[in-house]
Parts: structure tokens; C-alpha cells; sequence
């Protein structure tokens, strides 16, 4: 059944022997794809952490402009102005940021035609597009303090414990493990209490224990790769401790370290929004999201539109933060469990 | 088995370290009552060992927490024993936190399991939204639009908590709270379960000519349900602070709720025994993890008996 | 002749990947006779494990069956069946086929056992689902195959959990899993390459006698050519999803024609040749996802022809079971001669063996 005959005529030279030079060579056939192309790839493939990376470009800008876009600052009441719904010019017969919110027109009642306030302003008249900026600086603040934390302090600890082993890993673990078995809500509330709250408070709170999971990444890496023949062989070449670590051994973890950090972000601005909303947060006449969503709470029944600009701008964020994390944990390393 | 108790017990001691050097460092004493003369401080002090060595003090402290002794409320409810305080209040924390460990866990890896089987499907993109927004809102948020829609708008569920109902006023706090299991739980056990269905040993029990349900129900099951302990600790501290928001929105006196008063008024006694509480629970809970970590899963549990080579 | 158990006809399987299409495998012709050994040797992504994965019917989502048929013959009941597999659905194939008929020993043991089940258990499962036997035979059947598979004190490595076993004991478990419905047709996927090789002998050594025993036809799949001059009857040589040379193990040891074979053969390192350099075959296998035109191989075949950058060869027959697709053995072709070292190679190989005499033509 094999030996099918081929009758179709074979041109002449057919079976002549074929230039070597004329033979693609079969290496190439693969396109050489370096760990982060191919990263960048996955990730612009990924919808939604496209879209997270963009809102949360967005949010930042208006973050930095938005309060500079209003007359008002965050601080300035006008009690005339007190609990006007959300209103733009041009919007007046829209069925939103019409300035009536509940059936009343709040402006029209207090005679304010021409006056406007983007998400309104809250029982004390403050604009609150300025006040849900101006938290939204807060979070992003403690979003960054939050990295700066998971590589300063929890990248450092996992390297050295993971890389010098023995008795000083022994020692290093039990540490963490005392401390990840008191709960972060413990931390946080006794340091309230020897603090004021602010901004300070949470900062430390985050400074504590905010670090354990990227250091145990960063830990298992180290350990992971510190066997490796590209290591020992740096070793042998006379490296010192601190090259090996830093020149050989971070960059093959970059790709972790930056998914741990970015998943650190959100619990973090989590941290700030949860203690905002039981009073412990940033204190008044300053705003952070949670706290916004705090003061507007008490009144929700009667003034619901002053709790949604800063809830879904929170959520935005939190959506987000955790859309971009999903996509670069798959697009740098698909396999990785958090921990 | 005894290393974590070891541990345990050094993280229990390290936490009343640090809340008995809160408590000395705390400004005044118990008895700056101006009336008091001197002579009388003096009296209280011996009489509470306040004039012994720290080291003592520190014994007797670690003593009087262990046996439930936290001491008396001074702003709240003025001399009123703590520990009394926490007996009411206890049992509904604990009550609340349980109905939302086993909703949340339910929930979430029936909607993980289903959607790791039909991945692709209507059920896994719904899966991954709930996962995406369990872990995005604050589950303060989701009080809020539970008690404003649920509560308020279409009057389904009562908005506060009542003794007199326990069971159909804690509803919607319960839900609340669960959120977050439910997110944790549902993208924790979808990915497990993806990576079981892909594994060798699967293809092998396939090869041998197991049927789908117990391939799954029997293999995949077991082997992807023994990790979804591991994330119980965040759970857990999810729950508490969770706990003392969902408590303070709807109104439950639990001890989320007391935390709350407490550091608000600065009544330090009753922080600090609110912290022990809370630190007790989750040393308690993470050893229980572990034991239960043991029971499931054979490589541990074997592991410590025998050795074989 | 002897009728196949399993026959394979243009067998064509591609996969979806985000890339684009892969066509894994194009055109598959195999036999398997009762009794014998078949290897299908090939690099790592030639196909090979696709094709029994595809008789197992345990493809993965995004694999598809393009064409083909794989046609069984077994006997149930006295009763000779023939049965097209790739008609099945999965459902049938896990109650009829799988582990009952045909079973399959994978490659990795550390992860093929369930890590949370006794491997008593995971033996007596198939028993239990297929032969229908009650927990205490099955019990007594999984006892004999422990002992059949060379596993002392078997009654306490029923209880056993896989963790607690070498590799090669789990290897053995795995064997003794598939064998226990007495299956007619085991396939082995690269089963000793996780293995140290003082246990890989004896995986083989154990996989032979029970082959004997059990009169079992064997597919053995392996990058191995060691091993393939150990154990099997009968080769084929896979190349980028085709088979490129299918015959004897004596046939493709000592009288290769497929460039491709001649390759592999030379790169097998042995000890009575003192060449200075181990050869390798240039390049490395073509990407599927892109159409290959004319011979796959022909990029890398020193001995390349104009036409096979044009066209696929076809498969030319040398003996009643010697068969190689290239071109070189068209009567147009010129004559080529094998490399000067892989033929001395052979010579020495074949005087060792002694015993190899018909048909020494070499042209």
C-alpha cells in the first residue's frame, strides 16, 4: 500500500543534488523571542489588563488635574452650597448630573442657577469632585508606598534569607512566621492607638507587615535559584555575596517581584479605605476615598449621590489594580501561586 | 506538629508583650483619681502588684489574660468587668463570621469547581467577574448597596441587627462579609482544579478507563480541594476586618463593633482585650489549619509516622 | 501475514494554539502485530506521543482529528471484533478501550500516580470498573500484580501512598495499574526516561517478560535508540508528524535509507567506534505551524535533491517490511553513499551480531 508509483513526469535536474547554499537553514525557522517580548505580547493580548493599565493611567491623571480644575479646595465649605446633587452645565435635561436627586432640584429651590458641581458637594459644602480627587491622591499614594515597601524591605528580606540559608534563614522565618500569626487588624489598631491616625499611622502599619508576602516569593526564588549553574559559576569567578544577589540572581526574579508588588497594591489601598470607613483614617478636613465613603454613609438615605463618584472611583482603581496584576502575573509567569 | 505549637505559643507571648508594654506605657494609672491621696495609691498599687518588679508584672499580666481576667472598662461602660462585656458579645462575632466562612466557602468553590470543569463557558466568565469584584470591593460597599437595596428599597431583610430575629437579621451582614471568601475561594479553587484536570495522574486514571464522574468527584476533587486550606489565613483575617465594618453598618453587637467604640473613645483596656481576643482566634484558627492540613493530605500525614524510603 | 491488532491509516491531528494551527501529525500509516515490540522513535516533538495519545483517545481540547482511521481487532468473547477507535466517543472508549484493552504506561512516575489515593487502590479502580469484581478479588488481583511487577511485601504497599515509593516502584505501580484487566495492547510512553538507568534496565527487563507472559503487543514511544535495540521487534522512524522509515529493528539498525535515520544513528554514542567527534544532525526540526512543502527533513539532509524542496516524497518499499519515504530511493536518484564512519559503524555492529545475513545489499 506504500509504494505508490508516481507517474507524473519529473522535470529534468529534480534528482540533481540541491545547493547547499540555496537551503534556508531550519534554526531560524523559530523567531527568537526574548522573555519580555514575548511578556509584552501576552500582556497587550490580555483585554482587560490593557483597559485596567489605562483606567488606572486615567484615574491618575485626573488625580493630579482634577482638583486643579475647580475653583474649590478640599477644604472650603460654602454652607449655601451644602448637598446639591451633581450637575453640569449642558446636562440640565439629562437624566444625570442634572442637579435633581431625589425629585429636588436643589439648585432651582436655592436659587443656584448658575452654579455647578460636577459629583456635588457633601452636608457642608464641599465640592466633592475636588474631595474625590483629592482621596483618590491618598490611595494612589498608599499604592505607591506599598511597592516601595514590597521592594525595599520585603525583596531584601527574602534575598538575604534565601540566599545566606542556614542559621540566619532559620532565624529570618521564625520571624515572619511570629509575625504573619498576629493579625494585621491587631497591628493596625495598636498602632492607633500609640499614634494619631493619618497618614503617617498607616504607612507604618503597612511598613510591617505589608512585606511578608513578597519576601516569601522573593525567599523561594532565591532558593530556587542560587543552585543553578549560572550562579556557581559566577561563584567560582570570585563574586561576592552582594554581586551575585543583585546582579545575577534579582533580574531572573524581576518577573515575580513585580507581580507580588502589583498584587500588594490593592490589599493596601484596601487597608487605608477599611480604616477610613471605621473613623481611624485620614483625619478631617482632609479626604481619602474611604473616608468620603465614610461621611456619605451616614447620610445615604437622603443624599445617595454623594457616595457614588468616591465608591466607583475606588472601585475602579481596586478593579484595576487587580485586572493589571492578573495580566502581568500571566503574561511573566503563568505558573506562580500567590502567597 | 511540635514546632507549630512552639511557634504558636512564642507569637501568643510576643502579642501580650507588646500589649503589656502598651498597657505600661500607656499615660496615667488606673487610680489618677484625684481624690486618691497618696498614701492610698500607694495602698492600690501593692494591692494590684503594681509596685512589683516588670518581670513580675508581666507573669502576673500573662496570667490574669490567659485565665480571661482583661480587666475592667473605664470609658464605656465604667468598671464594668471585660470579660463580661465580651460574653454577650462574643457568640454574635462568632455566629456572624461562621455563617459567612461557610456561605462564602460553599458559594465559592462550587462556582470555582464548575467553572475549572467548563472552562471558556458562560459560568467561567461569570466566575472570574465574581472573583474580580469580590476582591475589588471593600465589602463595606457591598453592606452599603445590600442594606440600601435589600434593606431599605425593597424592605426584604431588616437593616439592623435585632436579638429578637438572630437568624433573618443577620442575612445580609453575613452576605456581605461572605464576599470576599467567596472571591478568595471561587478563583483559588477554579485555578487548582485547571491544574488537577491537566495533570498526569488524571490522564493516567483517564488511560485506565475511569469514568468522567469519578474521575472528577473521586481524582480531581481531592487532590485540588487540600491547597484551598492554605488560603484560609487571609480568609480569616479578611473575616475581622470585615467583621468590623459590617458590625458597625448594621448595627450587631459583636466585638468588631466594641474594637470600634473602643479606639474611639480610647478606652485602652478594652482595645487590648478586644486584640487578644482577635490574636487568640487566629493563632487558634492557623493551628487548627495545619492539624486539619495534616488529616487531609497523606504526604503530611504519613509523612510524620513512618518513613519509608 | 499476520493481521494487525492495531492498524493506523492517514492519521492527521492538528492542535489550535494562539499562534495558529499547528499540524502535529500528517498522515500517519502504522501497523501493530500481535506479539510484537513496535518503537516509534523521533526528537521530542516529532508526533510520537500525539499518536498514541490520539489511540488512547485522550487528546487534549484543542487537538483535532483532521483524518484517518485507527482500526482495533481484539477478540470478546471468541468473537473477533474490529472496531474503528477514532469512531468511539470518549465515553465508550473509557468503558471499552481504555485500561480494559488497551493501556498506557506514562513517562514521568512521580507525577502519574494520585498523590492522595493508596496505590492498592488506585490498582483494584480498574478492576473494579471493568472486570466488575468485588473488593476482595480485586484486592487478591492487585496482591498478584504487585508480585508480577517485582514488588516485595505487597500487602504493605497496598497501603502505600505514591510519595512514599521510588521512581522506579511507582513505575512498576503504573505498569501493574494497566495491566491488571490483562489488556491486549500496552503502550509505553518514553517509560524509562524519567528513571535512573540501573532501574531503567530493569523497567525494561520487567516490561519484556510480562510482554512474554501475557503475549502483550507492544507500542514503546522513545527518543531512545538504546533502548529500542533492546526491546523492539519492529521500528518506525517519526519526523515532523510523518513516519519517514518504518521496518525491522534489524532493517533500520543495519541498513537505514532515510537521511533522517542515518542521522539519528550516527548521533547514538557507543563504545566500540573511537570517532573523534559524535556526529549531530544539523538544524533543528521545521516549525508545523507553518505549511511544509516538499520532505520536511530535506532543510537539514546533506543529501538533499532539487525535488525535495518541491515535493513530498512518497513512501518507497525496499523489503516486505522495510518502507522510507525519501527521495534518494527513486531510480532517477543518484546512488549515495552512506557516511564513511556510520557504515563502519554498522559493519562492526553486524559482526558483533553475527547473526544478520540476508539481503546486505548496500547499493
Amino acid at each position: 500500500m506504500a509504494d505508490r508509483s508516481y507517474t507524473e513526469s519529473h522535470r529534468p535536474g529534480d534528482f540533481q543534488l540541491a545547493d547547499p547554499h540555496a537551503r534556508a537553514h531550519v534554526d531560524h525557522t523559530y523567531s527568537n523571542q526574548s522573555y519580555w517580548r514575548d511578556a509584552y505580547r501576552q500582556f497587550t493580548a490580555n483585554k482587560g489588563a490593557v483597559i485596567g493599565l489605562l483606567v488606572i493611567v486615567l484615574i491618575t491623571l485626573f488625580a493630579i488635574i482634577g482638583p486643579m480644575l475647580s475653583e474649590h479646595t478640599y477644604k472650603s465649605m460654602n454652607i449655601k452650597h451644602k448637598s446639591l446633587a451633581p450637575r453640569i452645565e449642558g446636562f440640565e435635561n439629562m437624566p444625570v448630573f442634572n442637579g435633581v436627586a431625589n425629585g429636588i432640584h436643589s439648585y432651582k429651590e436655592r436659587k443656584l442657577e448658575d452654579v455647578y458641581y460636577i459629583f456635588g458637594t457633601d452636608t457642608l459644602g464641599r465640592d466633592l469632585w475636588t474631595r474625590t480627587w483629592q482621596g483618590t491622591r491618598i490611595s494612589l499614594y498608599i499604592a505607591l508606598i506599598a511597592v516601595a515597601i514590597d521592594m525595599v524591605i520585603g525583596m531584601s528580606y527574602g534575598l538575604i534569607s534565601g540566599y545566606f540559608g542556614g542559621a540566619v534563614d532559620n532565624a529570618m522565618q521564625r520571624f515572619i512566621e511570629i509575625l504573619s500569626g498576629i493579625p494585621h487588624l491587631v497591628i493596625v489598631t495598636l498602632l492607633i492607638v500609640v499614634l494619631r491616625p493619618g497618614l503617617v499611622t498607616i504607612t507604618l502599619a503597612l511598613m510591617i507587615t505589608g512585606w511578608i508576602g513578597m519576601s516569601r516569593v522573593a525567599r523561594a526564588q532565591v532558593l530556587k535559584l542560587k543552585e543553578q549553574e549560572f550562579v556557581l559559576a559566577s561563584r567560582t569567578l570570585g563574586a561576592g555575596s552582594m554581586r551575585i544577589i543583585f546582579k545575577d540572581i534579582l533580574p531572573n526574579i524581576f518577573g515575580q517581584i513585580i507581580i507580588m508588588s502589583m498584587f500588594s497594591i490593592p490589599s493596601a489601598i484596601f487597608t487605608e479605605a477599611f480604616l477610613a470607613f471605621i473613623g481611624l483614617g485620614i483625619p478631617q478636613p482632609m479626604a481619602s476615598l474611604g473616608s468620603l465613603i465614610s461621611e456619605s454613609f451616614k447620610s445615604m438615605t437622603i443624599y445617595p449621590y454623594m457616595i457614588v463618584a468616591p465608591v466607583v472611583v475606588l472601585a475602579l482603581l481596586m478593579l484595576s489594580f487587580n485586572l493589571l496584576a492578573d495580566g502581568l502575573k500571566d503574561a511573566l509567569d503563568p505558573k506562580m501561586k500567590e502567597m | 506538629m511540635l514546632k507549630r505549637l512552639v511557634i504558636a505559643a512564642a507569637t501568643l507571648l510576643a502579642i501580650l508583650l507588646v500589649l503589656f508594654l502598651m498597657l505600661e506605657l500607656m499615660p496615667g494609672s488606673p487610680f489618677n483619681d484625684e481624690k486618691i491621696t497618696d498614701a492610698q495609691r500607694a495602698l492600690l498599687n501593692a494591692k494590684y502588684g503594681l509596685d512589683q518588679p516588670v518581670l513580675a508584672r508581666f507573669l502576673h499580666y500573662v496570667g490574669a489574660m490567659l485565665t480571661g481576667d482583661f480587666g475592667v472598662s473605664y470609658v464605656i461602660q465604667k468598671n464594668m468587668p471585660i470579660s463580661n462585656m465580651l460574653a454577650g458579645r462574643l457568640p454574635v462575632s462568632i455566629q456572624i463570621g461562621l455563617q459567612a466562612v461557610v456561605l462564602g466557602t460553599a458559594i465559592g468553590l462550587l462556582l470555582g469547581i464548575v467553572a475549572a470543569l467548563r472552562r471558556g463557558s458562560f459560568a467561567d466568565s461569570f466566575t472570574t467577574f465574581i472573583a474580580v469584584i469580590g476582591v475589588s470591593f471593600p465589602s463595606y460597599v457591598f453592606a452599603l448597596g445590600l442594606s440600601y437595596f435589600l434593606g431599605s428599597k425593597y424592605k426584604l431583610f431588616p437593616i439592623l441587627y435585632t436579638t429578637s430575629k438572630p437568624l433573618i437579621s443577620t442575612v445580609l451582614p453575613t452576605i456581605a462579609l461572605s464576599m470576599f471568601t467567596i472571591a478568595t475561594v471561587a478563583r483559588f479553587a477554579r485555578s487548582e482544579m485547571v491544574d488537577v484536570l491537566a495533570s498526569d495522574y488524571l490522564l493516567l486514571s483517564e488511560s485506565k478507563g475511569v469514568g468522567r464522574r469519578r474521575l472528577i468527584y473521586v481524582h480531581a476533587l481531592r487532590n485540588a480541594l487540600i491547597p484551598i486550606i492554605t488560603v484560609l489565613a487571609p480568609l480569616v483575617v479578611g473575616l475581622m476586618t470585615g467583621s468590623l465594618v459590617i458590625e458597625q453598618i448594621f448595627s450587631i453587637p459583636g466585638i468588631g463593633s466594641l474594637l470600634v467604640t473602643a479606639i474611639q473613645v480610647n478606652d485602652y483596656n478594652v482595645i487590648l482585650a478586644v486584640t487578644f481576643i482577635y490574636s487568640v482566634m487566629f493563632i487558634a484558627i492557623m493551628l487548627i489549619v495545619d492539624i486539619l492540613y495534616g488529616i487531609i493530605d497523606p504526604r503530611i500525614r504519613l509523612a510524620k509516622g513512618e518513613n519509608h524510603g | 501475514m499476520n493481521e494487525p491488532v492495531l492498524s493506523i491509516r492517514d492519521l492527521s491531528i492538528s492542535f489550535k494554539t494562539s499562534n495558529g494551527t499547528v499540524n502535529a501529525i500528517r498522515g500517519v500509516d502504522l501497523d501493530l502485530n500481535k506479539g510484537e515490540t513496535l518503537a516509534i522513535v523521533g526528537e521530542s516533538g516529532s508526533g510520537k506521543s500525539v499518536t498514541v495519545k490520539a489511540i488512547m483517545g485522550i487528546l487534549s481540547g484543542n487537538q483535532e482529528i483532521r483524518s484517518g482511521t485507527i482500526q482495533f481487532r481484539y477478540n470478546r468473547d471468541g468473537e473477533e471484533v474490529h472496531q474503528d477507535l477514532l469512531q468511539l466517543s470518549k465515553k465508550d472508549m473509557r468503558r471499552r478501550i481504555n485500561g480494559k484493552r488497551i493501556a498506557m504506561v506514562f513517562q514521568d512516575p512521580m507525577t502519574s500516580l494520585n498523590p492522595t489515593m493508596a496505590v492498592g487502590k488506585q490498582i483494584m479502580e480498574g478492576l473494579i470498573i471493568h472486570l466488575k469484581m468485588s473488593r476482595p478479588e480485586a484486592h487478591e488481583r492487585a496482591l498478584e500484580l504487585l508480585r508480577l511487577v517485582g514488588i516485595a511485601d505487597p500487602e504493605k504497599r497496598m497501603k502505600s501512598y505514591p510519595h512514599q515509593l521510588s521512581g522506579g516502584m511507582r513505575q512498576r505501580v503504573v505498569i501493574a495499574i494497566m495491566l491488571a484487566c490483562n489488556p491486549e495492547v500496552l503502550i509505553c510512553d518514553e517509560p524509562t526516561t524519567a528513571l535512573d538507568v540501573t532501574v531503567q534496565a530493569k523497567i525494561l527487563e520487567l516490561i519484556k517478560n510480562i510482554q512474554a507472559k501475557m503475549q502483550l503487543s507492544v507500542i514503546y514511544i522513545t527518543h531512545d535508540l538504546g533502548v529500542v535495540a533492546k526491546v523492539a521487534d519492529s521500528v518506525a522512524v517519526m519526523y515532523a508528524g510523518k513516519i519517514v522509515e518504518r521496518g525491522t529493528v534489524n532493517e533500520i539498525f543495519y541498513d537505514p535509507r532515510h537521511p533522517y535515520t542515518c542521522g539519528l544513528l550516527s548521533s547514538m554514542p557507543d563504545i566500540v567506534t573511537e570517532t573523534e567527534k559524535l556526529y549531530s544532525i544539523p538544524g533543528s526540526p521545521p516549525n508545523l505551524l507553518h505549511e511544509v512543502k516538499g520532505d520536511a527533513f530535506a532543510p537539514r539532509n546533506r543529501y538533499a535533491l532539487n525535488i525535495d524542496f518541491q515535493e513530498e516524497p512518497p513512501m518507497f518499499q525496499i523489503s516486505d517490511t522495510h518502507y522510507a519515504a525519501t527521495w534518494l530511493l527513486h531510480e532517477q536518484a543518484p546512488s549515495m553513499e552512506m557516511a564513511a564512519s556510520l557504515k563502519a559503524r554498522i559493519e562492526t555492529a553486524r559482526k558483533e551480531a553475527g547473526e544478520w545475513t540476508e539481503s546486505d545489499s548496500w547499493r
